[in-house]
């Protein structure tokens, strides 16, 4: 009797002993999380903001050795390849997700073609770069800025059509019918009510995506491939903010370390800016307001 | 083929089919579905064209590539196995890393966080995802890599040296520092995928535990854990799955060397990394279409993690509304 009072005394001491365990272990998980991100962003703004200046923004790189020189090459190419890369991937992108809320939803086809949107997703940048690669800068025999747009375009694809889908079903259902009610052929309410209604989601969501393929390097190594000369022609090999970050972090030479961190720095605020806008337009609910 | 819904009204039916918008509305729907099925057309088009441009290896080699451990593009010789072997062992190395610390995230911010805390650090951890590949590398390179050579290797040799996976010299680029920089990379995929599985776990279950009297970490085990083990599993597959594929980081610090050794702290190689490194470069149409294979079966192993990781997923969170913040 009295043994088995001892153990169930020890019993509990264990089981409080356990939960308060799990109770740290959690919290320093959690600590440890954020940790690493604290350092990058703490980083990034103390070895990049102090080259962060005018001849950043203005200046084509300088030669080895000389001091000075920016990425102006880089922020236009990038401007290009991503123009290039929203014209392709936001409508074909916004097309999809408009299929999947109004017209398929529920059937097979929408299923799979949510399921193959999510595999796309999942595909390595890598292998999209070898992919349109074979498809394109092969059979040019040219690397060329618009392959580069391309692959990035393919990218964006699959997270516009999510956002797209995912927004456009908080619209509510009887705003639909009201316009139908008043005469409104389905196209016309498709567009100008419910994707309207929709439209600081769908936004967003492509900020997103465009924020997304912003910092890929990856897929334009063999499509857009880099140069060192302002550009905008689309046939031709073309600079990108990211191709840059990574020639310069490799590179043996200090001035062109920091021009890496001053240009990640300038990616970096790209990308926290259109998260949080996105956080904004979800949690908030701007949609709300609408309906 | 009928691509319409099903649970439209017969109001509904009849205002859209009537007059002489028909159709303008036939045409807007079929062009809605055609950009939805060039979802279908990009993923065939990747995966023929990686078929048929590796052909010529796939004729040379056979499966003889994918175990041969000679990688030299000069002499033509041509084996994948110490990049396999490189990218196995880093993204194993990153889910014993990240897994533990995410589902830990998870059960933090699901069960215990205050709600004020909530939203921030679910917004942290979701920048973390957000962060460019090319940033991470970068990082890892000056900051991280310095960090592990002085302060975490010397440790690890000491303690760990017996097992030979630790062991000098050490150039503080290499697997160990790869399967880092991986693990904090797929950590938010990880955690937010954790969170939203056991948020789909019904409120019910956690009630009854608790009025069994169990304390709060029995009942996170018991009743929430348990249930969503499943999607769990899946989402750690997802993570396993971008982890197989992730470039640049990897490209940065895992040391450029295609050899297979024991000793995590040695350089090595992986899949991505080398077709990164050597494809604008390749000397020979043998070695450009080796390194398409080496994309080819990544893109296969990508495909086949990824639906294994959303059937799990979907197994768990189906029939729950879509995500909520």
């Amino acid at each position: 009797m009295a043994s088995q009072l001892q153990s169930s005394r020890i019993n509990r001491r264990w089981r409080w002993f356990a939960n308060h365990m799990a109770t740290v272990l959690a919290v320093g998980a959690t600590i440890a999380v954020i940790a690493p991100l604290v350092a990058i962003f703490l980083d990034l703004v103390y070895k990049g903001a102090s080259s962060l200046n005018w001849n950043f923004f203005t200046k084509t790189p300088a030669p080895v050795g000389e001091m000075g020189g920016g990425m102006l090459n880089a922020i236009v190419g990038s401007a290009v390849l991503l123009g290039v890369a929203s014209a392709m991937g936001v409508p074909v992108g916004i097309a999809a997700g408009i299929y999947l809320s109004e017209f398929g939803r529920g059937t097979k086809l929408s299923n799979l073609v949510r399921f193959t949107a999510d595999v796309l997703n999942g595909v390595p940048s890598i292998v999209m770069g070898i992919s349109v690669y074979a498809l394109i800068v092969a059979p040019e025999k040219t690397f060329s800025a618009f392959a580069g747009g391309v692959a990035l375009g393919i990218m964006m694809i699959p997270t516009v059509a999510r956002t797209t889908e995912e927004m456009l079903l908080m619209v509510p259902h009887p705003i639909r019918e009201a316009a139908l009610g008043l005469g409104v052929p389905n196209w016309r309410s498709v567009l100008s009510i419910t994707l309207k209604t929709a439209l600081p989601g769908v936004i967003t969501g492509c900020m997103l995506a465009f924020a997304r393929v912003a910092g890929e390097t990856a897929p334009l190594l063999f499509t857009a491939f880099g140069n060192p000369f302002v550009s905008t022609a689309l046939n031709q090999p073309i600079e990108a903010l990211p191709l840059q970050i990574y020639v310069y972090a490799l590179s043996p030479y200090d001035e062109w370390h920091r021009l890496a961190w001053a240009g990640s720095l300038v990616l970096i605020v790209l990308i926290v800016v259109s998260v949080a806008l996105v956080r904004l337009v979800t949690t908030r609910g701007v949609l709300k307001g609408a309906s | 083929m009928s691509v319409g819904g099903t649970q439209h009204s017969p109001v509904r039916r009849f205002l859209q089919s009537r007059g002489s918008s028909s159709w303008a509305d036939r045409s807007f729907r079929w062009l809605m579905v055609s950009c939805a099925l060039s979802i279908f057309a990009i993923v065939a088009l990747i995966a023929t064209e990686l078929v048929t441009q590796s052909e010529l290896t796939l004729r040379q080699f056979g499966w003889k590539f994918f175990v041969g451990s000679a990688w030299n593009p000069v002499s033509g010789k041509f084996g994948a196995l110490p990049f396999i072997y490189g990218t196995l062992v880093s993204s194993l190395l990153s889910l014993v890393l990240a897994v533990p610390l995410a589902v830990g995230v998870a059960v933090f911010l699901t069960e215990m966080c205050p709600k004020a805390l909530r939203g921030i650090l679910s917004f942290l951890t979701e920048l973390l995802a957000a962060i460019p590949s090319v940033v991470y590398g970068l990082w890892a390179i000056f900051v991280l890599v310095p960090l592990l050579q002085h302060y975490v290797d010397p440790v690890l040799i000491r303690l760990l040296g017996w097992t030979g996976l630790f062991v000098a010299p050490d150039f503080g680029l290499g697997l160990f520092a790869a399967g880092v920089i991986l693990a904090i990379m797929i950590l938010p995929i990880i955690s937010s995928l954790t969170r939203e599985v056991m948020s789909a776990v019904p409120h019910t279950q956690r009630e009854a535990v608790l009025a069994l009297g169990a304390t709060r970490w029995e009942m996170i085990r018991m009743g929430v854990l348990r249930n969503a083990r499943i999607g769990i599993v899946g989402s750690i597959i997802l993570g396993l799955g971008r982890a197989l594929g992730e470039t640049m980081a990897v490209a940065m610090v895992i040391g450029s060397s295609p050899t297979i050794t024991k000793s995590l702290l040695a350089p090595a190689y992986s899949m991505a990394a080398v077709i990164a490194n050597e494809f604008a470069e390749a000397v020979s149409d043998l070695h450009r279409t080796a390194l398409i294979e080496i994309g080819l079966a990544l893109f296969l192993v990508t495909i086949v993690v990824n639906i294994l990781a959303r059937l799990l997923v979907w197994a768990v969170t189906r029939g729950t509304p879509a995500r909520t913040a």
